[in-house]
This record gives C-alpha cells, sequence and structure tokens, in this order.
C-alpha cells in the first residue's frame, strides 16, 4: 500500500534534514519549514500523489544542492580571482 | 589501467564562517568553528573520482594530515567516491606548526609507499593560502607538475593540463608519474549525500604516523603575530 511509499517518503526527509543544516538562513529555520510542509501533507493516501509529492521533494534537493555549489563558487570567484 | 591516484584533502575552517583573531594575537579562533573540507581539495577528489568513473584509474586514496577530527574530511572524500582513506597522524603543537614543507615530505613518502601514478591536490589551502604544497610536493618526488588545472585529460601515459593563467590559458603535456594541483574551473564537485555517506562507513581509514614514512614534520618557521587588516580592502 503506502508502506514501500513511506520508506522513501522518510529517506527524503532524512537528505532534506541533512541538507538543511547549511541553509544559509539557519538550520533551524530550515528545519522548520520542512516539519510543516511534510506535516501538511500527512493524509495524503493516493500513491500517484505522494510520489509526485516526492519528485518535488527530490527537486528541492537539487536546487539546495545547487545553491550551496553557486554561494560556494561565487565567494570563491570573488576572493581569489580578479573581477574585472 | 592500474594506476593509483592520492588525493590530498585538507580540513579547514568552513568558507563561510566570519574569521576572528585571537585576542592575544598568536592565530585565529579555531575552537568550536564550523570546519569543512577546503574547496580546492573537494576539486580535487571531484576529478580524481571521475577518472575513475571513465575507468582511466583504478583506485583513487584520500589522504589527510592533522588530528583525530581529519576523519571526518577523509569521510566527505570517501563519500564523495573515494575508496580508501589515510590518515597521517599529527597533533598538538606539530599541527600547529605544520605546513607545506611538511605535508610536501609526508605525501612524497607516500606516493612512493603507495606507488601512486598521480597526485591531485587543491591549488591552495583558504585558511594559509600558501599555494606550496603541490609544487613541493613534485619537486621532492622530482615528478612533472601541472598546476591551476582547469582542465585534465588522460592522453595513453601522458596528461594534457590546460592551467589558468594570468595571461590567459596555458596547456601542456606531462608524462606520468606527476602532480596536478586543481583551480576553480576544473569541475563542480558533488555534494555528499546522506546514502553516500553510510555507505563510505564502510571503507577503510589506515593510521599513519610521520615517523613511520621516515619524515620529520618539524617547522623551521615561526608565527610572530597574527592581526586582521586594517583598511577595507580584500580580506
Amino acid at each position: 500500500m503506502a508502506n514501500p511509499l513511506r520508506a522513501e517518503v522518510v529517506q527524503l526527509y532524512k537528505t532534506l534534514l541533512f541538507l538543511g543544516r547549511e541553509y544559509p538562513k539557519g538550520a533551524d529555520y530550515f528545519r522548520d519549514r520542512l516539519r510543516a510542509a511534510f506535516a501538511k501533507n500527512k493524509d495524503v493516501s493516493d500513491p500517484e500523489k505522494i510520489k509526485e509529492l516526492i519528485s518535488r521533494g527530490e527537486f528541492v534537493v537539487k536546487e539546495l544542492e545547487a545553491l550551496y555549489y553557486l554561494r560556494k563558487y561565487r565567494a570563491l570567484k570573488k576572493r581569489y580571482y580578479e573581477t574585472e | 589501467m592500474s594506476a593509483r591516484v592520492l588525493v590530498g584533502v585538507k580540513r579547514v575552517i568552513d568558507y563561510a564562517v566570519k574569521i576572528r583573531v585571537k585576542p592575544d594575537r598568536t592565530g585565529v579562533v579555531t575552537d568550536g568553528v564550523k570546519h569543512s573540507m577546503n574547496p580546492f581539495c573537494e576539486i580535487a577528489v571531484e576529478e580524481a573520482v571521475k577518472l575513475k568513473e571513465k575507468k582511466l584509474v583504478k583506485e583513487v586514496v584520500a589522504v589527510s594530515c592533522g588530528p583525530q577530527q581529519v576523519q571526518e574530511t577523509i569521510r566527505t572524500a570517501l563519500a564523495m567516491g573515494a575508496d580508501r582513506g589515510i590518515h597521517v597522524e599529527v597533533s598538538g603543537k606539530d599541527y600547529e606548526t605544520l605546513g607545506p614543507l611538511q605535508v610536501s615530505k609526508i605525501f612524497a613518502a607516500l606516493a612512493k609507499k603507495e606507488q601512486a601514478d598521480l597526485i591531485i591536490l587543491g591549488k591552495q589551502a583558504i585558511d594559509d593560502d600558501c599555494n606550496q604544497t603541490g609544487q613541493m610536493t613534485a619537486a621532492l618526488l622530482d615528478w612533472p607538475q601541472g598546476t591551476f588545472a582547469s582542465e585534465v585529460t588522460l592522453e595513453a601515459d601522458k596528461l594534457k593540463v590546460v592551467r589558468e593563467i594570468d595571461g590567459g590559458l596555458e596547456t601542456i603535456k606531462i608524462n606520468l608519474p606527476a602532480v596536478v594541483t586543481a583551480d576553480l574551473r576544473l569541475n563542480t564537485p558533488r555534494y555528499a549525500t546522506l546514502p553516500n555517506i553510510m555507505k563510505a562507513k564502510k571503507k577503510k581509514i589506515t593510521n599513519v604516523k610521520p615517523a613511520d614514512l621516515g619524515v620529520d614534520v618539524s617547522s623551521r618557521l615561526e608565527v610572530l603575530k597574527v592581526e586582521k587588516l586594517k583598511e577595507a580592502g580584500r580580506i
């Protein structure tokens, strides 16, 4: 039923929580909003809808990774390279 | 290809942290401050892992020198795809004075011991900004060096390296074994995700002491003082 999906959802939550530690506005800010976002959808039971929400979550994971990379790249570029 | 790559990773204060100088001006505050892998070292690890994924090298070994905490940094490298790690134990006073000369001696000794064919390092560490370890390591081993690499291609038994220099880009071809230092635009390092970190726990980290490698880590340098820059400008 929703059981195999439950493992995926928990995995997604843990991944996002782990990524949130480096969030620029603070790990606590991120964690609160993460919990709110997951709690809002806790009664969804349609597997299709759950899969859709999971892929939305995975999209956020990619967005966060890109955010962190760009932040670091821009900081290092500014520090070490002449800006013309 | 049976090539083995050694990658150096350094544990430094995280790039986003605001650095504070200690009141006695002997150094910067490191206690309780967030540390992470040197960004240029991340790029070095990524390049080594990419070479392994292209099946051009067989094994990627991550090496770090320092106290117990550097194991976290080695674990991050393992999570990014390195096969195993080597922790060179240096602590206390020795760690405070550990600099490029000592680290390059350690790497030279390890390269011989592990029979490495390629050493990839970050071009410089964001804490000391020395930009010396790669060059010194190559000199000690009498290996060619491709520094400030923004592109590395393996062609048979030679390495084509595109270097970022003041005038633009310089392309050189060097023999293996060689030392390469990674510049910012070499690649985009992957993020060490939670599942990969879990998998990396099974990978092995061996402990080694500098004495075992026959390296003397004493320094002939003495830090007189550390101060914050007074004028506005680049810090």
